[in-house]
């Protein structure tokens, strides 16, 4: 078919995807860009599991009786969903997707450091999905996914120990993939690739990559106790054995906390991109955006105690963790003030990924402030475990790290597949998007102040309204994330050739083919200037002819 | 369309204005801040659009001064938010000295409710207008949190271990009661209500209500129904501690460190009597772990504290 298309790179080249066909050079590959590739199918897969789930329990939610569901069933979906988005779409979306692709790229890699590793890692990924998948068709389990005992460890009855078991193999991929990209990106990066020229895109990356190496285990010991005592009474947890349920929601927030930012982190590394390329601007104030990361990283470790405020926890711990909490909000506001202030002055393209990276500027901002509400004890006291938490969350992981994603998978769609997915379609999907989001969620910020409990299947008829609003945007949320997974794969045939750079971006990955040879260059790259070293008063095309 | 349809829940304690107040300015704030960002992206996005005979970027690498002002207002701003949502928790986490006690244990999934003068209710809690009440709150199993919206506070439930909240109710009415913290199938149906009431009105109600003994006349009989008293005879030559003014006291413990004489103490010692000995004695007690309930354990609480209350003929601490 690319035959009939004429593009001035017609030429037949090899690249990662002809270079063979076989279906051994596909299971087997120690290729970071076809590994990242396996990852973005099974990724896909998964939202598509976690996304029905998240329609059934709107769909419950749509009346205040719980009528379509009992609530055994509605408690292990919501869980599913948890489960499946947290472990197998958010943590790994952002790094093994386009981490994996671009890390050894943009820094003039041909590969990451450890190939074989890398493969290693998302086959444990396949194997904590399919434990996972196999745990939901042996009954499911009703836990939640912050697995709080001793409800797990003790009274739960469903497949909590597989579950368990399935979370915990998959954290060692996430913390093969984290180890991959620190050693690569100390030990492999280009000549001339000094750390102050390095896109932002890896300084997130290697922040995201410290994170994982120090907070995953945490939890991997904890679920390990968690499935010792539901299996052989190990008195950790349950007070009926000595324990202390308490406990478990230390260890369990001293990683999910941390993990929060190993979601997020990539997508701001994304959304720095976006707005660069689109802004044909340098990122404002680089070396603050770069230090922000790894500032959050750092407090990020503090803070978990926030979510235990109404635990018991004493008052003066809450104290200390709320001031801590307070600090980290700041990182967060400066990056916000930094990509606003990079568009300034800039040659704005609104292209599709331009759209998300402004939508997730929007969203983030809410999801960002409202952490703040969370994070003052007065207000938490009245508002943890309600919506407004829900609402919270969703709007910094949904409508952050998501549309990041979204942003990032149509921007280096034309590197990873050499052709471009139909820009109209992608503009009118990211609306969608946005539209439906803040008409799914904006309504459970108020439902949360009203009082409604989160993982409730019935609720007070008072509050119908709102959460039918809610359902509805989900609807509409839902058919604009199935757009994007309609027209990305039809672009594979049908979109136009991309050509090297079809952006006129900045940025070793697009010095190279589209898509890439296996090595990723034909010799290595001598890197001069500094990262998105536009010129002054640098256009976008057509204009770029002109110059 | 939007007529009767709620928007903000009710305001009913003394500290729920409080509560509220900051939640708006925090609304304001961030409504404050999500215009901003959202105004200058919206007019850069337009302002500065790539078009036929554009300008072009001007490369603007950073700016100190910028930095430093988007680093410091942000920072002054969630400090002073923080001292000032620290004094509300302060008020909500500090109980005034007399609060009425109730009880409280949840289990999946009710609510068990005892009031001061010995009525039960499970699911409902009738409390009077102006009087502050404290709850002290057990689980029988897993962890569960009492969550009354209208008073803007919550406090999980914990197995093993006690845990208090307080409020004085402001305005007569009834209000949502939720468990808060997942807990099992059944978790949206732990639910109940609150019922404010006048005092008058609260009289009348605790007259009519099915009343029982008091938690601590129920203690003093399984006291002796337990045998407590055999060994806590009170008298010099006892083999166990004599409890009279011994409430909220520091006791000496036989190796050497100490402990307050408190509900956390007193459970733990009738559920796990070899883990803190009183100085003095030998160990002899057994344990009542799988022998007394959560319930009974606060009804002989509630006695060991009157034994040192001078208001119900105890001794002073």
């Amino acid at each position: 078919m690319s035959s009939t298309v004429a593009t001035p790179a017609a030429e037949p080249r090899t690249n990662y995807l002809n270079v063979d066909y076989g279906w051994k050079s596909w299971v087997f590959s120690t290729d970071h860009k076809r590994i990242a590739v396996m990852y973005l199918i099974t990724i896909a897969f998964m939202i598509l599991v976690g996304g029905s789930f998240a329609i059934l329990v709107r769909l419950e939610l749509a009346t205040p009786a719980g009528d379509m569901l009992q609530s055994e069933t509605y408690n292990k979906i919501f869980t599913m969903h948890g489960v499946v988005m947290v472990f197998f779409f958010l943590i790994p979306g952002v790094p093994a997707v386009l981490g994996n692709f671009l890390v050894p790229i943009m820094i003039g890699a041909k590969d990451l450091a450890f190939p074989k590793v890398n493969l290693l890692s998302y086959y444990i990924f396949l194997v904590g999905i399919l434990l996972t998948l196999l745990a939901a068709a042996m009954g499911g389990i009703d836990t939640g996914w912050t697995f709080y005992t001793p409800y797990s460890s003790t009274y739960s009855n469903g497949q909590v120990a597989l579950a368990a078991v399935a979370v915990f193999i998959t954290g060692f991929s996430s913390i093969l993939t984290g180890l991959n990209f620190v050693v690569t990106i100390h030990k492999m990066r280009a000549p001339g690739m000094t750390w102050f020229r390095l896109p932002l895109f890896i300084w997130a990356h290697y922040a995201t990559s410290l994170i994982i190496l120090l907070s995953t285990p945490v939890v991997a010991i904890t679920i390990v106790l968690v499935a010792l005592e539901r299996l052989f009474h190990v008195g950790v947890f349950d007070p009926t054995y000595g324990g202390d349920p308490v406990l478990f929601q230390h260890m369990f927030w001293f990683y999910s906390h941390p993990a929060v930012y190993i979601m997020i982190l990539p997508a701001m590394g994304v959304i720095s991109e976006l707005i660069s390329a689109f802004s044909k601007k340098r990122v404002f104030g680089y070396p603050v955006v770069a230090f922000s990361s790894l500032a959050i990283a750092v407090i990020g470790f503090f803070v978990w105690g926030h979510h235990m405020f109404v635990t018991g926890q004493s008052t003066y711990a809450g104290v200390v963790f709320s001031v801590i909490t307070m600090l980290v909000a700041v990182p967060s506001a400066i990056k916000v003030f930094n990509w606003v202030s990079t568009m300034y002055k800039g040659d704005i393209w609104m292209t599709t990924p331009m759209c998300f990276a402004i939508a997730f500027i929007g969203l983030f901002t809410v999801g960002g402030l409202t952490g703040i509400f969370l994070g003052t004890m007065g207000l938490d006291i009245h508002m943890h475990d309600t919506y407004f938490v829900v609402a919270h969350f969703h709007y910094v992981m949904v409508g952050g790290m998501v549309t990041a994603f979204w942003g990032g998978l149509h921007f280096w769609w034309p590197k990873m597949f050499g052709r471009m997915y139909p820009e109209n379609m992608g503009r009118v999907s990211a609306a969608i998007i946005f539209i439906g989001f803040n008409m799914t969620f904006f309504p459970q910020f108020i439902l949360g102040y009203m009082g409604m409990p989160r993982r409730y299947h019935f609720y007070p008829e008072e509050w119908q309204v709102l959460n039918v609003l809610s359902t509805a945007g989900a609807t509409l949320l839902g058919l604009g994330y199935l757009l994007p997974m309609v027209y990305l794969p039809w672009s594979l045939k049908f979109g136009k050739v991309a050509g090297k750079n079809p952006w006129a971006a900045k940025g070793l990955e697009w010095e190279t083919d589209s898509p890439p040879t296996t090595f990723n260059f034909d010799k290595v790259p001598v890197v001069t200037e500094e990262a998105y070293a536009y010129p002054e008063g640098a256009r976008h095309q057509p204009e770029a002819k002109v110059v | 369309m939007w007529k009767g349809i709620p928007l903000f829940p009710d305001s009913a304690s003394t500290y729920s204005d409080a509560v509220d107040y900051f939640y708006l300015a925090l609304v304001v704030i961030s409504i404050f801040f999500t215009v901003l960002v959202a105004a200058l992206v919206v007019v850069f996005a337009i302002r500065f659009r790539t078009r036929p005979g554009s300008a072009g970027a001007v490369q603007i690498h950073g700016s100190h001064g910028l930095e430093i002002f988007w680093t410091v207002v942000p920072l002054v701003i969630v400090m002073a938010l923080f001292v000032w949502s620290t004094k509300i928790w302060f008020v909500i986490t500090r109980p005034p000295a007399h609060a009425e006690q109730y009880y409280v244990t949840g289990k999946q999934w009710m609510w068990k409710i005892q009031h001061p003068t010995g009525q039960r209710e499970i699911n409902m809690l009738h409390v009077p207008v102006g009087v502050p009440i404290q709850l002290r709150m057990i689980s029988e199993d897993v962890i569960h949190s009492f969550f009354i919206p209208a008073f803007r506070v919550k406090r999980d439930v914990l197995p093993g271990r006690y845990s208090t909240m307080w409020f004085e109710a402001t305005k007569a009415g009834t209000y949502h009661l939720f468990c808060a913290e997942y807990c099992g199938t059944k978790h949206s149906q732990m639910i109940g209500s609150v019922i404010v009431m006048e005092q008058a009105d609260y009289e009348l109600w605790l007259a009519g209500a099915a009343a029982g003994e008091s938690p601590q006349a129920q203690g003093e009989k399984l006291f002796a129904a337990s045998r407590c008293d055999t060994c806590h005879t009170g008298k010099p030559d006892a083999r166990g501690p004599d409890f009279k003014g011994l409430w909220g006291t520091q006791v000496q413990l036989s190796d050497g460190s100490s402990v307050i004489f408190n509900e956390d103490y007193v459970r733990e010692s009738i559920l796990l009597p070899t883990a803190k000995t009183v100085a003095g004695f030998q160990q002899l007690m057994p344990t009542y772990a799988g022998q007394l309930g959560e319930d009974q354990i606060l009804s002989l609480i509630a006695y060991l504290k009157s034994l040192s209350d001078p208001a119900q003929g105890g001794a002073k601490p």
